[in-house]
């Protein structure tokens, strides 16, 4: 009988079954990066109904790329869906949750897609491709009513998911968020109650005029999605910067 | 000579599966009882995603499993053995004893040992007997029953608290229901003192034979 040639030595561990080995591998040969990136995107719970904000920038480096590229996606009745990151990812999420639709909306039973399910699904779909080690490098944030309550999630690139009233990713994470949660806080204690829609939408303009200041991947043309029990928009909206006052800053030349 | 500039390999940068998203679980277990609890802050590096996300998990109401470490692996961990469960109660119609899931969890952490889930688990229950039983695991499986435990990011400050409270105990002695939920709130407002990834609330689950009862306490928010 012939002997199968084994390099055995103490130590190495080549005839263990490699689970995961492919993949460790896929990542040395694909540097999985980001090309076309997309920033913040704000996202705030109101009495009856959530708000999100994201700007229309898509940019290819420190290249201010597609200037009109919404990310704001309109799912059904009562959800939507923004996303930040890389586009091209967003722009495959989104065509497989359009499949989703339509495929519910043939079957023609009146039922459609609740934000937990979507919000689930999202985050297994994330959580798959990062353990393949082929990630989607987005971050989604998923709005909309689910049984008659506000619901507002998050999902990131590795999966990470979780539900709050207020949340920000990107650059919005850290100069945002704390705004976010000043106004919600500010509203609780002066009449112990949410925000108000206009409230929730004019809070989020606030953050985004905020963020165009500070953030050099930002745009001054964006969108607002609100959702309520019975409705469900997308505003186009335009900041009008005012950069009067950077000539009072001094000692820098 | 021919000038040759060695640009090396292309550089990319290199994905990181994992995460790690701090919080802490503390656990202890009595005569007829188990306390588990945990905190409720999820962050990453210096950003706290958000200040009310429970750690604990009900698989039974016998059972609570507590865990901390890459959120998104705890997510997976839980969904599947959650729907183990379900499938065990249904195939032999009673639920999984807390030795039986024990093991199960063992297994299938150890089931993806060259890719771990970077999970630090802390599993409580009630046995056959009414007694309250404790196990904790490391991320690839390895399992030991316990009488109590403190892991997560302030495991370290924690444990050792513990050993001083309770690691003398013996049979004649053991700790009052009363006794370890004032050690295991003692425990959380002092680790968030001093960790940045541990605060906000506590939450605690009591497993005892009549149900479990649970609650929360205040921590640092800041």
């Amino acid at each position: 009988m012939e002997m199968k040639q084994h390099n055995w030595i103490p130590g190495n561990f080549k005839s263990v079954p490699d689970i995961g080995r492919s993949a460790q591998n896929d990542s040395v040969q694909h540097g999985w990066t980001p090309i076309t990136t997309t920033t913040s995107v704000l996202g705030v719970v109101f009495d009856n109904g959530v708000a999100l904000a994201a700007d229309t920038l898509t940019s290819y480096g420190s290249m201010a790329c597609f200037q009109n590229n919404p990310r704001i996606l309109t799912v059904n009745k009562n959800i939507i869906v923004a996303a930040s990151g890389e586009y091209s990812d967003f722009q495959f999420i989104r065509d497989a949750v359009e499949e989703k639709v339509r495929t519910e909306i043939s079957l023609n039973d009146g039922i459609s897609m609740k934000p937990k399910a979507l919000y689930t699904w999202l985050s297994r779909v994330l959580y798959n491709r990062r353990t393949k080690m082929k990630p989607l490098w987005s971050t989604f944030l998923v709005a909309g009513i689910q049984n008659d309550e506000p619901f507002l999630g998050q999902i990131d690139k590795l999966g990470t998911a979780f539900v709050d009233e207020q949340i920000a990713c990107g650059y919005g994470a850290y100069l945002a968020l704390p705004l976010l949660r000043k106004g919600i806080e500010e509203k609780r204690e002066k009449s112990n109650s949410k925000l108000t829609k206009e409230e929730a939408v004019d809070l989020l303009k606030k953050c985004m005029e905020v963020l165009y200041y500070r953030d050099a991947r930002s745009h001054d043309k964006y969108q607002i999605g609100v959702v309520t029990k019975d409705s469900v928009e997308v505003l186009d909206l335009a900041l009008k910067p005012t950069w009067e006052v950077a000539k009072l800053v001094q000692g820098y030349e | 000579m021919d000038t040759v500039i060695d640009r090396g390999a292309p550089k990319a940068r290199n994905f990181e599966p994992y995460a790690s998203n701090g919080g802490s679980i503390v656990a202890i277990s009595g005569k007829d009882f188990v306390i588990v609890a945990s905190d409720t802050r999820l962050s990453e590096g210096y950003m706290i995603y958000t200040r009310k996300q429970s750690k604990l998990f009900q698989l039974s109401d016998k059972s609570v499993l507590g865990c901390t470490g890459c959120w998104c692996d705890t997510l997976s961990l839980t969904n599947i053995i959650q729907s183990q469960l379900k499938s065990y109660l249904h195939d032999h119609n009673t639920i999984m004893q807390p030795g039986s899931i024990a093991q199960l969890l063992s297994t299938l952490l150890y089931s993806r040992r060259f890719f771990p889930y970077y999970v630090y688990n802390v599993l409580a229950g009630l046995n056959e007997n009414g007694e309250g039983c404790l196990y904790s695991y490391d991320p690839v499986g390895h399992c030991e029953k316990v009488s109590y435990t403190a892991g997560g990011s302030s495991g370290v400050l924690m444990q050792p608290f513990l050993d001083s409270w309770l690691g003398k105990r013996t049979v004649d002695s053991p700790v009052s229901e009363e006794e370890a939920l004032n050690l295991v709130k003692d425990a959380f407002t002092a680790a968030g003192e001093r960790d940045i990834y541990t605060g906000d609330e506590v939450v605690y689950n009591i497993i005892k034979k009549d149900g479990i009862k649970s609650g929360v306490v205040q921590l640092r928010k800041d």
